[in-house]
């Protein structure tokens, strides 16, 4: 059986489930269905099975070094700038949005650009507004900086369930997602592939917490750049090293599948152009901005990515990461650009790869796969598989590992034992946490199999745009910012982004079919982010409490310490 | 909990004329760069909303449209704007911090 063969199944369902862990509602109405099983890929497993021992064997270095919370949430602190902008990337660029924005290239050409701008523009404010207080004032989780110089259990609450809940949507996107590209690429069943991911995940975080997790996903952003980096290559090679060259055939190939398509000739050359120019993507002005503040404000609000700048030694080391970060990615997305339009012309017309229909076999997101045949044959199509595959457990760990941080140091240690907790309980704590986040995100992922996920990425980035993100810049920087202005504000951010979420044509008409939606607009965050903002003014503003007072008083010397790095905690590497 | 000699020379940094240019002036290049950033953003996507064929117009006789150097651009002015202020912080700012956190004995 050919490698394309293996890989003709399951179209519309496989490829959805590639895209669920887009934050797009556009693409919500993608996962539905099953997708088939595949035949064994013995070239992709042996790729992955190299990963994997690596990984662990990395994991079983680490965890001769995690012996306190410190090294378990933060590595001791000792991670560089460029290793920690590395791993920060390995955490963002997800299989999604190597697979997602290539297919959408591939289908409708510029628009993926539009995406991943929108991905990318979250990091420089991230950088501008917060990286450096970040790291002056935190220590193992954002709440530590959030609800630096206000009564503790409210705001650490408040940070935990916002944590919990961005973890869990994003996590079970991430799930399914993982099982269905796993069956189609690795012809394992469904629960096969959920469990292992869960196993592993659990393995790497629970022995190794955050330096192997780290390790795990710098490794993978080098497998992941160095893959796509090569693909991008030869494409331009074929290209004579022109972009002209490259849209121009692009272009001609789409112009033909238009006339094949029974178009007339200016039709078709209509159609082949196309792809040079926005296309349906952005509707109206209003939902535009509404995604554009979601991807912007969520970025800077993701417990995972905010917890990795307490990672390293100083605030300096922290504003590199965000550097490297930032070029990483963006370096990535001009690649994946380039894979869109060079799978257009390699993978569209000759080779077999397209159906007698015209349309792509296995479904319009398998064009990366697709092209990464093309271009090395079955051997580059197992590595990329399996880099898919890698992708997703490094993303799974970084996400468990924060939540479980939310729960051992904000909830047991600070409001439960208030403080009195001994790094070792601490430590104990995390870890039983980690086990029942790894079971339930197995559990989860069984239970969503076949549920339609997409929304769950966009609710996470409204959720952690409107909720997170109002709550750290304004305790950071207004004076006026109280304990229940944060808490209650931060609060009510979360539910309008939650409800508004529920209540718009991805959840209430494609994935409940409740008929036309209550909120016409394909996101919540330009009105859920204001909401939490003003929320938070609002109840500060009116908060006549003694502890408000004492909020207030609190403020000179949080922004002095935020600026300088006095008394900030130290790197305690070993 | 800090130390009461550690408050002291929190306060006495707090008034310091030197620090509190030096805050306001690392603030203010974060924000103008934070505006520059959403409002090129935010325009791109104003753009695509009003007026998609202008995005799609081609450069001069060939195929590539003006969109992709406007959508590459912005890639890459977010990676030179992250630049521009992790060079300016980390190389000026820094300095004078720690310039200032000596002469108060920190």
């Amino acid at each position: 059986m050919t490698p394309r063969r293996r890989l003709t199944c399951a179209a519309a369902i496989l490829a959805a489930n590639v895209l669920a862990a887009l934050p797009l509602p556009a693409m919500a109405a993608a996962l539905e269905g099953e997708a088939q099983r595949q035949p064994v890929n013995w070239v992709a497993i042996a790729m992955f099975v190299a990963f994997v021992g690596l990984t662990l064997w990395i994991t079983k270095a680490a965890a001769a070094r995690t012996r306190s919370a410190a090294d378990f949430y933060t590595a001791g602190g000792g991670i560089t700038g460029f290793q920690n902008g590395l791993a920060m990337a390995g955490d963002y660029m997800s299989a999604a949005s190597f697979l997602g924005i290539s297919a959408q290239i591939f289908n409708d050409g510029y628009d993926g650009l539009i995406y991943s701008t929108g991905f990318l523009v979250g990091w420089p404010i991230l950088l501008f507004l917060m990286a450096e207080r970040l790291r002056n004032l935190g220590r193992f989780t954002f709440a530590d900086v959030a609800s630096y110089r206000f009564a503790q259990p409210p705001v650490r609450s408040f940070a935990a369930v916002s944590t919990l809940l961005v973890v869990s949507f994003y996590l079970i996107a991430q799930m399914v997602g993982a099982g269905q590209l796993i069956k189609l690429l690795f012809g394992l069943p469904y629960a096969v592939a959920v469990v292992i991911v869960g196993a592993l995940m659990m393995l790497y975080v629970l022995f190794g917490g955050m330096r192997a997790t780290t390790w795990v996903q710098i490794i993978k952003a080098v497998l992941l750049l160095g893959g796509a980096s090569f693909m991008a290559l030869m494409v331009l090679a074929q290209m004579g090293f022109s972009l002209e060259t490259l849209f121009a055939r692009a272009v001609e190939v789409k112009t033909r599948m238009a006339l094949a398509d029974g178009a007339g000739t200016a039709e078709a050359a209509e159609r082949g152009r196309s792809i040079m120019a926005p296309g349906g993507f952005i509707k109206d002005p209003v939902s535009a901005i509404s995604f554009g503040l979601a991807l912007m404000l969520g970025t800077a609000g993701l417990p995972h990515i905010l917890m990795r700048f307490f990672t390293v030694p100083d605030a300096k080391e922290a504003r590199k990461s965000v550097l490297w970060a930032t070029g990483w990615i963006g370096y990535f997305y001009i690649l994946t650009f380039i894979i869109g339009f060079g799978a257009i012309v390699l993978v569209g017309t000759e080779g077999g790869y397209m159906d007698a229909a015209g349309t792509l076999r296995g479904g319009g997101n398998m064009a990366a796969i697709h092209l990464a045949h093309a271009i090395g044959g079955n051997a580059f199509l197992g590595f990329i598989s399996a880099v898919a595959f890698a992708t997703i457990l490094a993303v799974v760990a970084g996400l468990t590992l924060s939540a479980a941080s939310a729960v051992s140091h904000d909830l047991y240690a600070t409001v439960f034992k208030q403080g009195a907790a001994s790094s070792a309980d601490e430590l104990r704590v995390s870890r039983l946490t980690t086990l029942a986040l790894g079971a339930l995100a197995v559990l989860l992922g069984l239970v969503f199999e076949k549920q339609n996920v997409a929304f769950m990425v966009s609710l996470a980035f409204a959720l952690a745009a409107s909720g997170n993100f109002p709550v750290l810049i304004l305790s950071l920087l207004w004076s006026g910012c109280t304990t229940r202005g944060a808490a209650w504000g931060g609060t009510i951010g979360l539910l309008t982004a939650f409800v508004l979420t529920l209540l718009s044509p991805a959840v209430w008409t494609t994935t409940f079919g409740l008929g036309p939606a209550p909120f016409a607009y394909s996101s919540a965050a330009i009105f859920s982010v204001p909401a939490g903002f003003l929320a938070i003014w609002l109840i500060s503003r009116f908060d006549r409490s003694p502890r408000a007072a004492i909020d207030k008083a609190g403020y000179p010397a949080q922004r002095v310490r935020a600026e300088t790095g006095i008394g900030a905690f130290a790197a305690s590497d070993h | 909990m800090p130390g009461v000699r550690e408050e002291a020379l929190i306060a006495a940094i707090a008034a310091d004329p030197e620090y509190q240019a030096l805050v306001r002036r690392r603030a203010r290049l974060g924000w103008w760069l934070t505006v520059l950033v959403f409002c090129a953003f935010v325009g791109y996507l104003l753009l695509i909303a009003f007026d998609k064929a202008l995005l799609g117009t081609p450069i001069g006789t060939g195929v590539t449209s003006i969109g992709i150097p406007i959508g590459l651009g912005l890639i890459l002015l977010a990676i030179a704007l992250t630049g521009i202020y992790v060079a300016q912080a980390n190389r000026h700012y820094d300095a004078r911090m720690a310039a200032i956190l000596k002469d108060h004995g920190a």
